[in-house]
């Protein structure tokens, strides 16, 4: 929220705001007269006056321009200019806000087609001046994509005097790609040289096009040759876009495992309810998404999330502290009863979510912070949430790791885990650190559900989705690993998007699939098999 | 030397032989009786509709005498026992849909209505043959029974044993129903098969049939219950016990592990997906959810509720849970998940050996008084 407000201080201090133009310079006659001529009796005098206006270079015409594109612009009986926004009135030349006038009063300032396009001409050669970088980029780019005429010249005219680099560069592309269609041809041997560092599909369009028309055998090589590094270029971001959604499916699978590579990994419980603890997390985050609109004010909505997380690992913790008291404790040393009881669990778990709130997904919504994300070349984006994700995900296997190797719980954990009548000889309580480890699990298995509301639904059935997938990761990583957990989730994201586009989402996941039996056959126990007795008990 | 009858059907266990005469009895003789004789206002007349909802009871009893056979006795817990099901199942459904013929919805001699739909020329490869009832009977065994080969002798060979079996065999059925979900798979997507006309020029519709199809089901689960009897009974099945029970043990004494477990699954595979293609004439569709493995999981309940290393238990906690489930989800909808659920803890914690075991207490705590005076007399 914080940095919220910061951005929106930056932006009004960043953003001219017209009266700032105005204010700058005194108004001087040339500007007086032409803006008086905006209101020309023809079509060609509006025009006139337009083209008047630009050549002034004057910081307050942009404003002036813009509202006559926009039809804001309107004429007194008395001839003077006022620009209308939002119901008031500004005096066009001094932009004082005018209080007395009438709307009745105002005759339009009407324009056609070619003044529009004249206007837009205009206001882009403004706007390649204007101070702000960003503005100048855009205004580049349009002139390029409209090619109108004399727009090289321009172009060219102001990457001469251009210092902004991100500028130069948007520039120099936009003015290959006018360039191509030149008649010169070293301007087209130059423009197809810039070209070749772009990764554009678009460009890489327009160059095969020059290529179908081309002669000159010289330029056809070094179109053939810039098309190629495109392409490559493009390659790359294809497989880099790939490899983003493979990691992101990896940290989803990574955050379903994380809790059973604890439960069942550490401990050796087949948690058939694991799916169940993640679909509670998630309905935990429902439910604090609705306190915070029912109670709290709406500028702390986007907070709901982090407030989830802690709630959801305490809920689900308790849960399955609950449950290893209730039922698994009975059941140690007979794996096959533990995975069917707790299979009865989990429908039990489904019902009782389903009889509180009903069938239907519950909406959970993206908070403003993650939403959106960072636009990279070649119309590839990384979403925020899924960045924020894959962070979170890194953040709580961090954590813990930590927790099992420095603190003193984590100590009795293990101990217990590797040989447990010498734990309990040593005055450890085994039955406390088991119930607390499965808190553990249980808890991790909570947030992750807090994490998976943000990208997916959130219904009674959403752990199901997740059981088989989180067991194949734990066990093709190793059991009992959480570095083999990490490797097993990656891997198997990154595998399974890399195949899709060759094999379709559906066949990619059954190769993925398949491909874990044939794994299973040759590394019973995984990637990183513990060595030693422990693994047979 | 006992005899071939004492051997193979063991006919001196008197009790069994007396059950099977009464279930064969009530199933083979009374069902039938009272759904043809009373007339239909009579308070003894069995409805139509309940001879299908008994043949799918069935079904579900043989699919759980199956996993009865490699759980109970083998010691292999196959979670993935419902893609053998719906294997047969298919097999079973390309037969009926080929049988359709000309009085589809787009009237095609070679193709059935999904193909014609999804604007397919051919029919693919792998629907040759299909027109023919004993290739599709021949298929409804073999399909199954090569897949439990092929991936049983995977599996055994490398010695996954336990939670991981358990848990592969999930990821099998899990592959295989997204597999069949796609339409490129040419088993019609995600609608499956379904819109059946007849069977072997018998009409589906008309009660006769089904009353004919209940029958042939009560006769295949009996006949497989002798089969999986006689095979338990066998020298193998007492190797498939103790292999059970302790499996390094047997593996030191000679006996191929591999081969025992890779003999039970596949025959067991074979069994369920028999259990599936007489399901799918009864219930009129076959579809990709079949293969879930939540489906796969519930048949395991079944068996543990009956009792496990039973055979009969099997049925009778297939019988037992099915009914309880139909009467369930119509009397108190939001109930039946609560009752099944808590139906795993109870059996699992409280009744290791389900109904089985509970019958058997029960008999013992009466036999006790009378054993102990006998003591006293001898």
């Amino acid at each position: 929220m914080k940095a919220l407000r910061l951005v929106l201080v930056l932006a009004s201090i960043l953003c001219i705001r017209p009266a700032d133009a105005w204010a700058a310079d005194a108004p001087s006659g040339d500007f007086e007269s032409a803006v008086k001529a905006l209101n020309g009796d023809s079509y060609d005098d509006k025009i006139a006056a337009i083209e008047a206006l630009g050549a002034l270079a004057d910081g307050r015409a942009a404003p002036v321009l813009q509202a006559m594109l926009d039809g804001h612009l309107a004429a007194l009986p008395d001839q003077s200019l006022v620009i209308s926004e939002n119901g008031a009135y500004r005096d066009a030349l001094t932009g004082a806000i005018l209080n007395d006038v009438k709307a009745d009063d105002l005759s339009d300032i009407t324009i056609n087609n070619r003044v529009r396009g004249v206007l837009d001409g205009v206001l882009g050669q403004l706007s390649l001046k204007s101070p702000d970088p960003d503005a100048r980029r855009k205004a580049a780019q349009a002139m390029a994509d409209r090619r109108t005429p004399g727009a090289a010249e321009v172009l060219r005219a102001m990457l001469a005097g251009e210092t902004d680099a991100s500028v130069r560069s948007t520039v120099e592309a936009a003015l290959g790609t006018l360039d191509l269609l030149s008649p010169d041809r070293s301007r087209r041997l130059a423009a197809i040289a810039i070209l070749a560092g772009s990764s554009d599909p678009n460009v890489k369009g327009q160059l095969e096009r020059l290529q179908d028309g081309e002669k000159d055998p010289e330029l056809r090589k070094a179109a053939d040759k810039a098309i190629a590094s495109i392409t490559f270029r493009l390659t790359l971001i294809n497989v880099g876009a790939n490899l983003f959604q493979g990691l992101s499916l990896g940290s989803v699978l990574l955050l379903a495992a994380i809790g059973l590579a604890i439960t069942f990994g550490v401990m050796g419980v087949i948690n058939m309810a694991h799916g169940e603890m993640i679909m509670l997390g998630a309905y935990t985050a429902y439910v604090v998404q609705e306190a915070f609109v029912a109670w709290l004010p709406p500028t702390v909505i986007g907070l709901y999330l982090v407030v989830a997380v802690p709630i959801a690992f305490l809920a689900t913790g308790l849960v399955g502290i609950a449950l290893e008291r209730g039922l698994i404790r009975f059941l140690y040393g007979r794996p096959l009863e533990t995975l069917l009881s707790t299979w009865g669990i989990s429908l039990i778990l489904q019902q009782v979510v389903r009889s509180i709130f009903g069938a239907p997904n519950k909406e959970v919504a993206n908070p403003a912070w993650m939403t959106g994300g960072v636009d990279m070349t070649g119309g590839f984006t990384l979403t925020w949430n899924r960045l924020v994700i894959i962070l979170f995900c890194l953040a709580v296997l961090g954590i813990l790791a930590a927790v099992l190797r420095y603190s003193r719980f984590g100590l009795q954990m293990r101990a217990v885990a590797q040989n447990r009548p010498m734990a309990a000889a040593m005055g450890i309580r085994t039955g406390r650190v088991d119930a607390l480890t499965f808190g553990l699990g249980s808890g991790i298995a909570g947030i992750a559900g807090v994490a998976l509301s943000q990208i997916g639904n959130v219904s009674p059935n959403l752990g199901q989705g997740y059981i088989v997938d989180s067991f194949m990761v734990v066990v093709f990583g190793g059991v009992g690993s959480l570095w083999g957990t990490l490797l097993g989730a990656t891997s198997l994201g990154v595998v399974n998007k890399l195949l899709e586009p060759y094999a379709g989402a559906m066949l990619g996941k059954i190769l993925v699939l398949v491909f874990i039996i044939l794994f299973i056959q040759k590394r019973p126990r995984g990637l990183f098999a513990l060595k030693g007795r422990s693994i047979e008990g | 030397m006992r005899s071939f009858a004492t051997r193979f059907l063991l006919t001196d266990d008197r009790r069994f032989w007396r059950g099977f005469a009464l279930a064969g009895a009530l199933f083979l003789v009374a069902v039938p009786l009272l759904n043809l004789l009373p007339g239909e206002g009579s308070a003894l007349h069995l409805p139509n509709y309940m001879i299908p909802l008994l043949g799918k009871y069935l079904c579900y009893a043989l699919l759980a005498l199956a996993l009865d056979l490699v759980w109970g006795y083998a010691g292999v817990l196959s979670l993935g026992h419902g893609a053998f099901f719906a294997l047969g199942g298919y097999a079973m459904g390309m037969y009926l849909m080929r049988e359709i013929g000309t009085r589809g919805v787009y009237g095609n001699p070679l193709l059935p209505d999904f193909m014609v739909f999804l604007a397919w020329k051919d029919l693919p490869w792998y629907w040759t043959g299909f027109e023919h009832f004993p290739f599709a009977a021949l298929m409804i065994v073999a399909a199954p029974s090569i897949l439990a080969l092929v991936f049983g002798w995977l599996a055994f060979r490398s010695r996954i044993t336990g939670v991981y079996l358990s848990i592969i065999t999930q990821v099998m059925t899990y592959a295989l129903m997204l597999a069949f979900f796609r339409n490129e798979m040419g088993f019609g997507g995600n609608n499956g098969l379904t819109d059946f006309k007849d069977i072997l020029g018998f009409d589906l519709a008309s009660p006769a049939t089904k009353l004919g199809l209940y029958v042939a089901t009560v006769v295949a689960l009996g006949l497989s219950l002798l089969l999986c009897r006689f095979v338990v009974a066998s020298k193998l099945g007492r190797v498939m016990m103790a292999m059970r029970d302790a499996e390094g043990r047997v593996r030191f004494l000679g006996y191929s592990v591999t081969a025992t477990k890779l003999f039970a699954f596949v025959l067991s595979a074979a069994l369920a997906g028999l259990a599936g293609a007489l399901y799918v004439p009864q219930v009129g569709i076959i579809n990709p959810s079949e293969f879930s493995p939540a489906n796969s999981i519930e048949v395991a309940i079944w068996v543990a509720v009956g009792g496990r290393g039973t055979l009969v238990g099997a049925i009778l906690g297939a019988l037992a849970v099915n009914a309880a489930k139909t009467w369930l989800t119509d009397a108190v909808p939001e109930a039946w998940l609560f009752f099944l659920g808590g139906l795993f803890i109870v059996v699992t914690i409280l009744l290791p050996d389900g109904l089985m075991g509970l019958i058997k207490r029960l008999r013992q705590t009466k036999a006790a008084p009378e054993a102990a005076v006998e003591k006293k007399h001898a």
